[in-house]
């Protein structure tokens, strides 16, 4: 779908790209031990005699990180090894303890499986391309080194130092800077319709090894750089943006590309080369024997197959077929979880109100959603995670413009106050007055007036220029203080004007 | 009345409940025992005399308040410096742990506490348990209490031999009635054989039964702790205290502790014992040839039936270990890295990955050194497969061995050691005939199975052989009557002579 | 197989134990015995044998996620953490500087 390609001087280049993704798994404790793992604490507050590698020490796995692993596999439709074991992965350095990470090597978690990109937001389902992932495997996160606080050292915080990753494995099945952009964006929202990880990059929860080759079209694969730890998906875009172009430049120019780790500086928006781990890795893996195998019941799997929630292609069908929505619409509404849990919680709202059913509610409460809401939000700064107003209290909103109790109009104006104060649609509305009449003596007696000050206008419409007809229903419903039955208002004035 | 320092496990607990006399004469009388040997033996690293008082002060406190006694109220016993005391250095016997104080005590070492017996020192060990002769310890060798007859058949030959290793100072302490038990470790015989070294015996238990966390570790998958004492039930009086299902260690074994104690016998009528003809090696030892033929005749007495057996790839168990135990090791010991406790070796302009170089260079002994290399080495790129697979392979064909032996018996009888002790210095300059020590005791440390040494007698040398019994898994209680039967028919009551 | 001491050396290297040309040298042949015995196993037919994964037979045991549930494998325990470092700054571990 994409033909994403690198004009250099000797012709065209494709580009090969693979993710490895480290997606920390929520939880309350860590890995291999009962230390918490809430973000920000104070350094080193966060760790126990396990995490800090104390002599005769010993790892116990906790279950809800293998649970919360095997479910993210179901989820992108994996195979769940129901034999696996844990690894170490030896080597030294000073946010690594115990001197090995443990991670699955041999026998991971989760095997194959894969996700679907679009990258036509108008129309999602007009061109999908699946992305294999190879594998996900569980493993600890290391701790933090701070270079600044000293002169001469460097200080270790080991509060993330044994907290649960999955390391998700993508297939080098992507094309383009959109589309690894596309795949970080829609892994991202499975993980969080999932629950097994926040996806908050700021605090990386989630971050990408960024791996990247160039190749002729048609030519065998090149030797590829992986660019470590990059923690925005604008970041990963620019990386295959910068990485690709940095390759052909280095290829056209007659050179090779190194088999490297690469750090992205977002300041520059370019790659450079890590010296300190360009010494030759030997990681010496072995099965970690304070470990033993890790057998999972079918029972156990079946438990977290149906612990899963609608995922976000599934919704956005639904959406389509089921309520009728537009497939951007369902498109924007699935994206995020919290979009359409709380697109849900309105249309049921609505659908109660309104003694209807939420396929009748649907493109009301999507409409008013997309094109209302969120941008009454946005004035005001707010996200639906901390709006004051919430879905049953949109729904009451929605309630009083079906019942003609509002128009559309008011209902902008109401909704402004609801934000502003709290209170809900039906108390504003009563309070400022804005309820809508249907009284036809006074749309009568103002449309009368209006026919009499345009008598010009009234002349015209009647030699034909209809689309006048606009015009005397805005200066009705100026008149009406926008509070009239704009049905009525219809009605009245194509009999007034004969 | 004997002296308090000759009595067992059982006689001090019995004593100190009836009132006969109080702990803290016992914990006294031990730590001048330790105090007077401490300079001839250097069986301990750390002495604690506080701790072992003070615990036994609390015993005859609850005593006195007509509280119910743990099953080890009064004893006070030696700790191997490879459990982490709470408040009290351990170090492995190493540099690289020289002053390090654990905030947090070892499962074992707590649940010795909580059955009330008491601390009289951390005892000294090869360093991080590699070595079968106690000449690798950075705090000085152990000596032996024993002495050789002197080469013309008379007098005394003063040359200081090893207590075997890497329990060598549980077996000295035990053995020279500095306490009348201890903790060990085994990872490859380290218990067993020391104890044969000794005079003394000595259980490895089931791969599990005792909770590894808070020992520092040596190889992951081969280390157990166990007890170390005069006799088979003062062993299984410690094992009972010692072994149990602890959730920190995701090896431990989920089972409840048997009343090994209780239901120990001596008759064997109805089992069968084995014989592994492939440990009559060429060229073996004729005193110990001759100590396994008596324990045959022993066992048979005991009302047992003795059978031949194969376990057809004894031969390979030693360099199996010699690839398992150093490729775990060279690992589990990363984390002496010189950045959270320990020694930090940090020469001039110094970055971190030269600090740890420095560090581990000056904080491990040579040996250590070694099988760290040696661990490197077989697990690195292109050879991983090559070594360390094909021994785990191996080790496989090993338990099978064990397996379809224990089809045919219930418990197997074989040396523990190729030899009686050795001087100090006689094999520490090879170290592959150091290994070889080894030869008998390893193949069960490969299978996780329980197995003891008991004294069997003397060598013509005047030297403690022990005979090994070994039992399927989870049957300590098979092993501890084999060794009770042996035991009853050996009448082992020679203990050295007191030259320090 | 057999080392040479280009291999001791960077196997020293490797496992961080520093080593001045004499150790290294006096450490080739010793390795060279042991790896020689060791190889002998090389010999056994292992066709088909699954390689020892847990010795007494036992799958892993999960715990629940639970934080600070036993003090012994929880966190909330700096001070206990730090009391054994050779170079506490702040509240960390003080290590040479590191440059990335
Ligand atoms: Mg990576
Ligand atoms: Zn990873």
């Amino acid at each position: 779908m994409s033909n994403y390609r690198i004009q250099g001087a000797t012709g065209e280049w494709e580009v090969i790209i693979g993710l490895e993704v480290h997606a920390q798994i929520t939880t309350a404790a860590k890995l291999f031990s009962g230390a918490a793992t809430a973000f920000g604490a104070e350094p080193n507050a966060q760790v126990s005699l396990i995490d800090a590698a104390m002599p005769g020490m010993l790892p116990v796995p906790n279950q809800e990180c293998i649970r919360q692993a095997v479910r993210t596999g179901l989820a992108i439709d994996a195979q769940i090894n129901s034999y696996s074991r844990f690894d170490r992965k030896n080597y030294f350095y000073a946010d690594l303890p115990q001197g090995y990470q443990i991670s699955q090597l041999y026998h991971p978690i989760v095997g194959e499986g894969h996700v679907d990109i679009s990258l036509d937001d108008k129309n999602p389902d007009a061109e999908v391309k699946r992305i294999g992932v190879e594998r996900i495997h569980v493993e600890q996160d290391a701790g933090k080194l701070m270079h600044d606080q000293h002169p001469t050292m460097s200080y270790v915080d080991l509060n993330r130092s044994g907290v649960a990753l999955m390391e998700i494995v993508s297939r080098p099945d992507m094309r383009s800077p959109a589309e690894a952009g596309a795949y970080l964006r829609k892994l991202r929202s499975i993980l969080r319709y999932v629950g097994s990880c926040d996806g908050n990059m700021e605090e990386g929860s989630m971050r990408a090894d960024v791996n990247v080759s160039v190749r002729k079209v048609g030519d065998e694969l090149g030797t590829r750089t992986e660019t470590k730890n990059v923690n925005s998906v604008r970041f990963v875009m620019a990386t295959v943006e910068h990485e690709a172009n940095r390759q052909v430049d280095v290829l056209e120019s007659g050179g090779k590309i190194v088999q490297e780790t690469r750090l992205f500086d977002p300041d520059t928006g370019t790659t450079r080369s890590m010296r300190s781990k360009e010494d030759a890795h030997d990681y010496r893996y072995f099965p970690d024997p304070d470990l033993l195998p890790l057998v999972l019941e079918p029972g156990f799997i079946e438990d977290c197959r149906a612990s899963l929630p609608e995922l976000p292609d599934a919704k956005r069908h639904r959406y389509e077929t089921v309520l009728g929505l537009t497939p951007y619409a369902a498109g924007v509404l699935t994206a995020e979880v919290e979009t359409a849990l709380w697109f849900e919680a309105l249309a049921d709202a609505t659908a109660a109100a309104q003694a209807k059913t939420k396929a009748e509610v649907a493109k009301q409460a999507s409409n008013w959603l997309l094109s209302e809401f969120f941008g009454a939000l946005n004035k005001i700064g707010r996200t639906l995670e901390n709006s004051p107003v919430g879905p049953e209290a949109a729904a009451e909103l929605l309630a009083l413009v079906g019942n003609s109790t509002i128009s559309g109009t008011i209902a902008k104006q109401v909704l402004e106050k609801m934000l502003e104060t709290g209170d809900g649609a039906g108390v504003i509305v009563e309070r400022e007055g804005l309820k809508q009449t249907s009284d036809t003596g006074a749309i009568d007696a103002a449309i009368a007036g209006i026919l009499a000050a345009n008598a010009d206008k009234v002349a015209q419409y009647k030699g034909g220029k209809e689309a006048l007809f606009g015009f005397f229903v805005g200066q009705t419903m100026k008149v009406m203080q926008g509070k009239a039955n704009p049905q009525v208002v219809n009605e009245l004035l194509k009999k007034a004007l004969g | 009345m004997a002296q308090l320092t000759d009595l067992s496990v059982a006689a001090i607990r019995d004593g100190v409940a009836s009132g006969e006399f109080t702990a803290v004469a016992v914990a006294e009388a031990f730590n001048a025992q330790v105090a007077e040997a401490q300079a001839a033996l250097n069986a301990f690293i750390v002495t604690t005399p506080e701790h072992a008082l003070a615990a036994a002060a609390a015993v005859d406190a609850e005593r006195a308040a007509g509280k119910v006694l743990g099953k080890l109220a009064g004893v006070p016993i030696g700790m191997k410096d490879l459990f982490a005391t709470k408040g009290v250095q351990t170090t492995a016997a190493s540099h690289i742990l020289e002053g390090f104080i654990p905030p947090y005590e070892s499962t074992v070492s707590q649940k010795l506490w909580d059955a009330g017996a008491g601390m009289l020192g951390k005892l000294n060990l090869d360093q991080f348990a590699m070595g079968s002769s106690n000449e690798t310890s950075y705090f000085g060798n152990v000596i032996s209490p024993w002495r050789r007859i002197g080469k013309d058949g008379g007098g005394s030959d003063t040359a200081p031999l090893a207590p075997g290793g890497s329990s060598g100072g549980s077996a000295a302490a035990v053995a020279a009635h500095l306490c009348p038990a201890a903790t060990g470790t085994d990872t490859g015989g380290s218990i067993r054989q020391p104890a044969a070294f000794t005079g003394i015996s000595g259980i490895k238990p089931t791969y599990g039964r005792c909770s590894r966390w808070g020992i520092v570790a040596f190889a992951s998958s081969l280390d157990q702790a166990g007890p170390m004492a005069h006799d088979v039930r003062d062993c299984a009086i410690m094992l009972e205290a010692m072994a149990g299902f602890d959730p920190k260690d995701s090896t431990s074994l989920d089972l409840p502790v048997p009343n090994w104690k209780a239901t120990l016998s001596g008759d064997l009528k109805g089992k069968k014992i084995g014989i592994p003809r492939e440990y009559r090696m060429d060229g073996m030892d004729a005193d110990v040839a001759h100590s396994w033929d008596q324990g045959i005749a022993w066992l048979k007495d005991a009302g047992a039936e003795v059978i031949d057996i194969s376990l057809p790839h004894t031969k390979y168990a030693l360099p199996a270990y010699y690839i398992i135990a150093p490729a775990e090791a060279s690992s589990n010991l990363a984390r002496y890295d010189g950045v959270r406790y320990g020694l930090r070796a940090l020469p001039e302009g110094a970055g971190l990955q030269d600090m740890y170089a420095a560090t581990r260079a000056a904080g491990f002994g040579a040996e250590v050194k070694r099988r760290i290399l040696i661990g490197t080495y077989v697990l690195s790129a292109g050879y991983y497969d090559a070594y360390y697979t094909q021994a785990q392979k191996v080790r496989t064909l090993i338990a099978r061995d064990f397996e379809a032996a224990f089809e045919l018996c219930d418990v197997i009888l074989a040396p523990t050691a190729p030899s009686a002790a050795f001087a100090l210095g006689e094999k520490s300059d090879d170290p592959l005939a150091m290994y070889l020590n080894d030869v008998f005791s390893v193949p069960a440390s490969l299978a996780g199975l329980p197995a003891m040494s008991v004294p069997a007698g003397l060598d013509r040398q005047g030297l403690p052989l022990g005979l090994q019994v070994i039992g399927r898994p989870f049957d300590e209680q098979g092993v501890l009557n084999a060794g009770l039967a042996i035991e009853a028919r050996a009448g082992f009551t020679a203990r050295p002579e007191r030259w320090w | 197989m057999s080392v040479d001491t280009a291999t001791v050396a960077r196997i020293a290297a490797l496992a961080r134990i520093k080593l001045s040309e004499g150790e290294v040298a006096a450490m080739v042949p010793e390795l060279n015995g042991i790896l020689a015995w060791v190889e002998q196993l090389a010999e056994v037919d292992v066709t088909g044998v699954e390689p020892m994964t847990a010795v007494i037979p036992n799958t892993l045991r999960l715990r629940a996620d639970v934080v600070n549930a036993d003090p012994l494998t929880g966190g909330d325990r700096r001070d206990a953490v730090l009391a054994n470092a050779p170079a506490p700054q702040h509240g960390f571990f003080g290590v040479p500087k590191v440059i990335e």
